[in-house]
């Protein structure tokens, strides 16, 4: 479905200005403290232009941190209940690295299970994805072990290539398309270029697959006890992953009413799997990250057909203690 | 601000001082504002520091705390504990930006109707002056998509 | 003799069932190493990039349970060391503190008396970032400082890096898990994290040891630790006391002098 284009630079300003013009926010990395992070912006100039990756994903767009559900308001004898209807502001995120566009179908995969959820479909549909791939990468991506790599097309709906004086466009999408018809004449064609030469290369890191078949094997072994002796159990690996999917429900009431809340949860808490009664079924550290490596290794595979992770290395580059990914499955592949 | 403004002010005292003093100011037939709410404690050792974050964040634009004076406190110390924990709190608070001079500390004892009647008029005053606590107000609905 | 060889030493004549340290890491970084078998004692390294503040371990279960530890000890860790034994969540007998001098040799810091005499040869003070910060900050007017911190904060996930990094943080129930009622919102709004860092930073008032471990931790890059100094540091200012000094030290918060000495009390 991909057709192959050339835009230069001045025709990204362009597309930037249209997509501004057809009502939308754009989103894209800036730092303006040396961390990049996803932010409103105007044009291309504004978007950072050194950052390997953001810190925090994209999945934030389509699963805020914090999002209301429902409210009510109480009088005597009374109640109003009100849904709340999700501020779907048509957005462009631009500038997301192929792994984490990859993300977005393990959120859907959760999302539209068995209940459609309308809060994320919602802001999906609002939702349209302009991929940049890798030119580098670090010691903590993986995308090519998992089924991706720094050129990979799935969840772009337009994915650049940078090259000199501008990129490779390749439109992917019904979306991508209608991007493409806010600029038409700025997608030149392209002709005989070699997008792999373009990007960096990633060897596959470890075979996924044998890991994956593994696993089963590798349940009682205390593998995960030991990787996970210096893990202090926060959140910052799930929050930061473009796959993760857990949330808690919070309400927030008083007497005059309140509103029920969705926000991100982790597996990594000891609270997470805390029963009423007391008993914990993952009450230790071990048996925590075994869960996490597993859902994402195991039963995602088992019950959606996809990974539940795409290499993209923020975890391991948010972790406070260095939990690497990469170095713990690779050593659970060997066990 | 408007000259309808009227400042909510929420007083969290202790029962056996300050609480006593509020009603001596009562029979005594001395007048105050009909601002502050008064919520009673045993002590203000009893203050947990989040009770004044909360008194914000249901709206009121300026806080009372008051118990018995030092070497008084009818559970002997509960005023000294208090006076330790408000130091640092108040400190930390101006250090994140809240506005303490919203907050007033005091020691007024059953005896000191008067005091209380004054203490209420000046804050109630002063309050009025700065106008409504919007800053603290919009922080309650922020953040949530 | 140097940290590597000590190590190998006392895991192989049972003196510790575990040695925490630190391993090279990614981007050629550290990250805390728990070395239970003699033969991986060998990537053990200690240079200034190691940052943590592996106080933090002791208290957690899993490494708890292994037995005696030993702790490789930067000052700051030796102070939470201290702190944790005053607040009787470490006995003496179950921790040995392992400086490493200058030279690369390791002081091996048996008791608590020990610690603080090592300790008294530095004393504490603030990364110089840190206390311009502090310092910019304290210059603000008070809006400024309310638009910073609002701003700051606004990045919070609620992920607990912070308070999961820090040694003193070792509550199994922690007030964010009071949940009848709801004593501190749990989520990532503004009220969530102001109330949050808030909560936390009186918490760790005349305890926290200013190793900044819970700003390194986040992942977001919010100064968060600054807020601890400031609770740590007005502890200090007031009541003359400092974290970490003792193993026997009275928690500011629940002790007084009938003459504590404030300016706003009417």
């Amino acid at each position: 479905m991909a057709d192959t284009y050339l835009l230069s630079n001045a025709g990204l300003d362009a597309l930037f200005s249209a997509i501004r013009a057809d009502g939308r926010r754009i989103l894209a990395p800036t730092d303006p403290d040396g961390r990049s992070e996803l932010n409103p912006v105007g044009t291309p100039a504004e978007v950072a232009k050194d950052y390997l990756q953001t810190t925090l994903s994209a999945k934030a767009v389509v699963f805020p941190k914090v999002e209301r559900l429902l409210s009510y308001t109480l009088a005597p004898g009374q109640v109003e209940l009100a849904d709340a209807v999700p501020a779907a502001v048509p957005t462009v995120v631009f500038g997301i690295r192929p792994c984490e566009a990859g993300g977005f179908q393990a959120l859907d995969a959760v999302f539209n299970w068995d209940t459609r959820d309308r809060f994320f479909n919602a802001r999906m549909a609002a939702l349209a994805v302009i991929g940049v791939g890798c030119t580098r990468r670090d010691d903590a991506c993986f995308c090519t072990a998992v089924g991706g790599g720094p050129g990979a097309t799935r969840g772009s709906d337009l994915l650049l290539t940078p090259m000199a004086e501008g990129y490779l466009a390749e439109v992917l999408t019904e979306k991508g398309r209608a991007l493409q018809a806010l600029a038409p004449d700025r997608f030149q064609p392209a002709a005989g270029v070699d997008k792999a030469a373009l990007l960096v290369q990633v060897p596959p890191a470890f075979d996924q697959p044998a890991l994956t078949a593994r696993l089963p094997a590798l349940f009682d072994s205390e593998l995960w006890a030991d990787q996970a002796l210096r893990c202090v159990g926060c959140g910052a690996c799930a929050y930061v992953c473009p796959t993760c999917v857990c949330f808690d429900i919070q309400e927030e009431a008083d007497r005059q009413g309140g509103q029920r809340l969705r926000a991100w949860d982790s597996c990594g808490s000891r609270q997470f799997t805390l029963h009423a009664s007391g008993h914990n079924p993952r009450d230790t550290q071990g048996q925590r990250w075994r869960q996490r490596i597993y859902h994402k290794f195991s039963i995602y595979p088992e019950r959606y057909g996809m990974l539940g992770c795409v290499g993209c290395g923020k975890c391991t580059r948010a972790c406070p203690v260095d939990m690497n990914l990469q170095e713990h499955l690779v050593e659970a592949a060997q066990a | 601000m408007t000259d309808t403004f009227e400042p909510k002010i929420t007083a969290f005292v202790c029962n056996w001082c300050t609480y006593a003093g509020a009603d001596l100011t009562g029979t005594s037939r001395i007048k105050y504002p009909a601002n502050v709410r008064v919520l009673r404690l045993p002590c203000t050792g009893r203050i947990d520091f989040m009770l004044l974050a909360k008194a914000f964040a249901r709206g009121a634009d300026g806080i009372i705390i008051s118990g018995c004076h030092p070497n008084d406190c009818h559970y002997t110390s509960g005023n000294y504990h208090a006076r330790r924990r408000w130091m640092i709190y108040r400190d930390l608070m101006d250090f994140m930006g809240i506005d303490t001079n919203r907050i007033t500390f005091s020691w007024v004892s059953a005896a000191e109707g008067a005091k209380w009647a004054e203490l209420v008029n000046e804050v109630t005053a002063g309050i009025r002056a700065l106008g409504p606590y919007a800053e603290y107000k919009e922080l309650v609905h922020a953040g949530v998509e | 003799m140097e940290l590597i060889e000590k190590a190998k030493q006392l895991l192989e004549t049972g003196a510790v069932k575990a040695v925490l340290g630190f391993e090279p890491g990614t981007h050629g970084g550290r990250r805390p190493a728990i070395v239970r078998r003699a033969e991986r004692a060998a990537r053990l390294v200690f240079d200034p990039g190691c940052a943590q503040n592996l106080a933090s371990y002791v208290t957690r279960k899993e490494v708890k349970r292994l037995g005696r530890l030993a702790v490789t000890a930067r000052p700051d860790t030796l102070r939470a060391l201290l702190q944790l034994m005053a607040e009787r969540q470490l006995r003496e007998e179950d921790v040995l503190a392992l400086a490493v001098d200058a030279g690369g040799q390791v002081v091996e810091l048996e008791t608590a008396q020990a610690m603080e005499e090592h300790l008294a040869l530095e004393p504490k003070e603030l990364p110089a970032r840190d206390r311009e910060l502090m310092d910019r900050l304290r210059r603000m007017t008070r809006e400024e400082r309310w638009a910073f911190w609002q701003k700051e904060l606004s990045r919070c996930v609620k992920c607990y890096a912070c308070r999961n990094s820090c040694p003193m943080c070792y509550c199994e129930h922690c007030t964010m898990d009071c949940n009848r009622p709801q004593w501190v919102p749990v989520p990532s709004h503004a009220l969530g994290n102001l109330e949050y860092h808030m909560v936390r930073a009186m918490h760790l008032a005349g305890r926290c040891v200013e190793c900044g471990d819970c700003g390194r931790a986040c992942p977001v890059g919010i100064p968060v630790h600054l807020l601890t100094f400031n609770a740590e540091e007005s502890v200090h200012a007031q009541f003359g006391q400092r974290a970490g000094a003792s193993a026997k030290l009275d928690y500011a918060l629940s002790t007084f002098r009938p003459d504590d000495k404030e300016t706003f009390i009417r």
